[in-house]
């Protein structure tokens, strides 16, 4: 098997108390993410999710662990990773273009403007807002300057985009249509995507694994849900995938009841260097069945998923 | 908020120019009854005022045909002691701008400075604690004394009150740079200059231009108290002058011009300001 693009080694994240002690927010969390792949982690707030993303975007340093990239501990932020933040982080006083161009040029500093211009249309035109070029983000929607912070993520061509809650700000509706677009460009470009959410059908629909964690403080990977449904699936056919609902309600299931659990009933094979890979979805195509009792797939009797391309 | 037509505010305020004119003119008007004076008095002031016959304070009309005069012949030349209003004015203006561009040239890259580094911050706050109360006028005998020249010393009073506002908006406005778009820089792995230039600087501008506003109304109001210190031109000396003449009329008039220009140098501060202000 080839080397995952990134692989996170026992991070951790901890914080000097005010008495002395050291408050740990997350600890011991490893995994991998294949190239091309996409993989969402789910969590409830608290959970340090945000500080998993920024650290492997090199704005955060872990505590303890590595983060390697192409077999070398990230250091610092890169170019390799683009970042999409939640609250889109454009700049006010840049129009569209503006906007992409900064990350275009930074990339590529000794490109001619046309060059630049021309790059950024393209990107533009990907994520269908052409004719917005000249406008500020105050005079767009907010599903508008999402896009625009897709667009720049994606301009400058990054081995990996990490997304902190890209929809989360948006209403429903919009949401939906952005989902889908970046199903579709993710399709389109083969691009490897980590995405934080606590949307359980989002990472349904855009996901191939779905990495749970517990509820902080000492926060951990309960297990690595597979996700089997088909991975043309969109927005308007998901829900009648017959894996769809065992799926869900695995997610629903851990959410309301066993994130907060597992720390206290740890199961006993459990090794947080290996969390277990779980395929509710293959496990009975009864919803109902599933829901009752979500079958754990000890990693030990398990081969190794390959996902599906 | 009640709803009225556009033209009402002005109309208002033009009702109560002509009502505030009206009380002068009222307050002005030569009284009929005589009354016997002190003959010394009387030729001090001049015989119409001592008799009551008429306040030594002009009247509206008279400041009105003497402002009509300075504007027909604002830049005229007679010596040092008689020089047009405009002339007074642009001396003043051509203080206020160099003594305030020298400090923006000083407290934006210091402003900068400090807003980036919490050291340099803590470093240097002490003195700006200090050195910002001071009033401008307690630093002009220090200024005679070492600077030698009244025309510098001036412009160095000038420069000291602008330094403060504008070292601290732009310190605030520099550390105050909404983390999420230094994180963008940070991922995006621009330099230090490029980050500073494209993302602190426009983020930090309309903080950093509100100091400006700041820092150029206070100069104004400096410049006219320094120039009655320092004397021999400039709109303050101007003043002080026409009080030496005893003339009211000019000194009225010099009031109405120094409000006039305090005015539009605020609002060419503020539509700068606005240039560089963009909603999120």
């Amino acid at each position: 098997m080839a080397e995952p693009l990134i692989r996170i080694e026992g991070i951790a994240k901890r914080f000097a108390g005010r008495d002395g002690a050291t408050a740990t927010v997350f600890e011991d969390v490893h995994f991998a993410i294949e190239r091309g792949e996409f993989v969402a982690l789910i969590g409830h707030s608290g959970c340090g999710k945000t500080t998993i993303l920024n650290i492997l975007a090199g704005l955060e340093p872990p505590s303890a662990g590595y983060v390697i990239v192409g077999g070398r501990e990230v250091a610092g932020p890169s170019l390799d990773r683009a970042v999409i933040f939640q609250s889109h982080a454009l700049m006010p006083w840049l129009t569209t273009l503006g906007n992409i161009a900064f990350a275009v040029t930074s990339r590529w500093p000794a490109w001619s403007k046309a060059k630049v211009r021309a790059h950024c249309q393209q990107y533009i035109d990907l994520v269908h807002l052409t004719g917005a070029e000249k406008k500020r983000p105050a005079e767009l929607s907010g599903g508008m300057r999402q896009r625009v912070g897709i667009a720049r993520a994606l301009a400058i061509e990054p081995k990996m985009l990490l997304m902190d809650e890209p929809f989360s700000a948006l209403d429903a509706l919009t949401r939906g249509s952005l989902q889908d677009e970046v199903s579709r460009i993710c399709a389109e470009t083969r691009q490897t995507v980590f995405m934080i959410t606590h949307d359980v059908d989002e990472a349904i629909l855009l996901a191939d694994r779905i990495v749970l964690m517990t509820n902080g403080p000492e926060a951990k990977i309960a297990e690595i849900v597979v996700n089997t449904l088909p991975r043309t699936r969109t927005r308007y056919t998901v829900h009648r995938e017959p894996h769809y609902y065992p799926i869900r309600n695995h997610l629903v299931d851990f959410l309301v009841s066993r994130s907060k659990q597992f720390n206290d009933a740890m199961p006993a094979d459990y090794d947080p260097k290996r969390p277990p890979l779980v395929m509710p979805g293959l496990a009975s195509t009864d919803s109902q069945l599933a829901a009752e009792a979500p079958l754990r797939v000890p990693p030990a009797t398990k081969p190794l998923v390959a996902v599906a391309r | 908020m009640e709803r009225f037509h556009a033209w009402r505010a002005p109309a208002l305020s033009l009702l109560l120019l002509l009502l505030f004119i009206g009380a002068w003119h009222a307050a002005t008007l030569p009284t009929a009854s005589r009354q016997v004076v002190d003959p010394e008095y009387a030729k001090l002031v001049g015989a119409a005022a001592a008799t009551g016959q008429k306040s030594a304070f002009p009247t509206p009309a008279e400041v009105g045909a003497k402002i009509w005069q300075h504007l027909k012949e604002p830049f005229y030349d007679h010596g040092p002691n008689d020089k047009g209003v405009g002339i007074q004015l642009a001396y003043s203006l051509a203080r206020v701008i160099i003594g305030f561009l020298l400090a923006a040239l000083v407290a934006i890259p210091v402003g900068f400075l400090i807003g980036m580094s919490p050291l340099v911050y803590r470093a240097l706050d002490p003195f700006i604690q200090v050195l910002k109360p001071i009033s401008p006028l307690a630093w002009m005998p220090l200024a005679l004394f070492t600077l030698k020249d009244s025309g510098v010393s001036a412009v160095f009073v000038i420069f000291i009150c602008s330094l403060w506002p504008m070292l601290v908006n732009t310190a605030f406005g520099v550390g105050a740079v909404r983390r999420e778009w230094l994180n963008v820089a940070r991922t995006l792995e621009v330099g230090p200059m490029r980050k500073a230039l494209r993302v602190i600087l426009p983020a930090a501008a309309p903080t950093i231009m509100t100091g400006m506003r700041i820092s150029i109304g206070i100069a104004w109001l400096v410049i006219v108290a320094a120039e009655m210190l320092v004397g021999g031109t400039g709109i303050g000396y101007f003043v002080w002058n026409e009080w030496n003449n005893l003339s009211i009329t000019n000194i009225l008039t010099a009031i109405l011009a120094i409000g006039l220009v305090g005015m539009a140098l605020d609002l060419t501060l503020a539509r700068l300001t606005r240039l560089v202000t963009f909603p999120e």
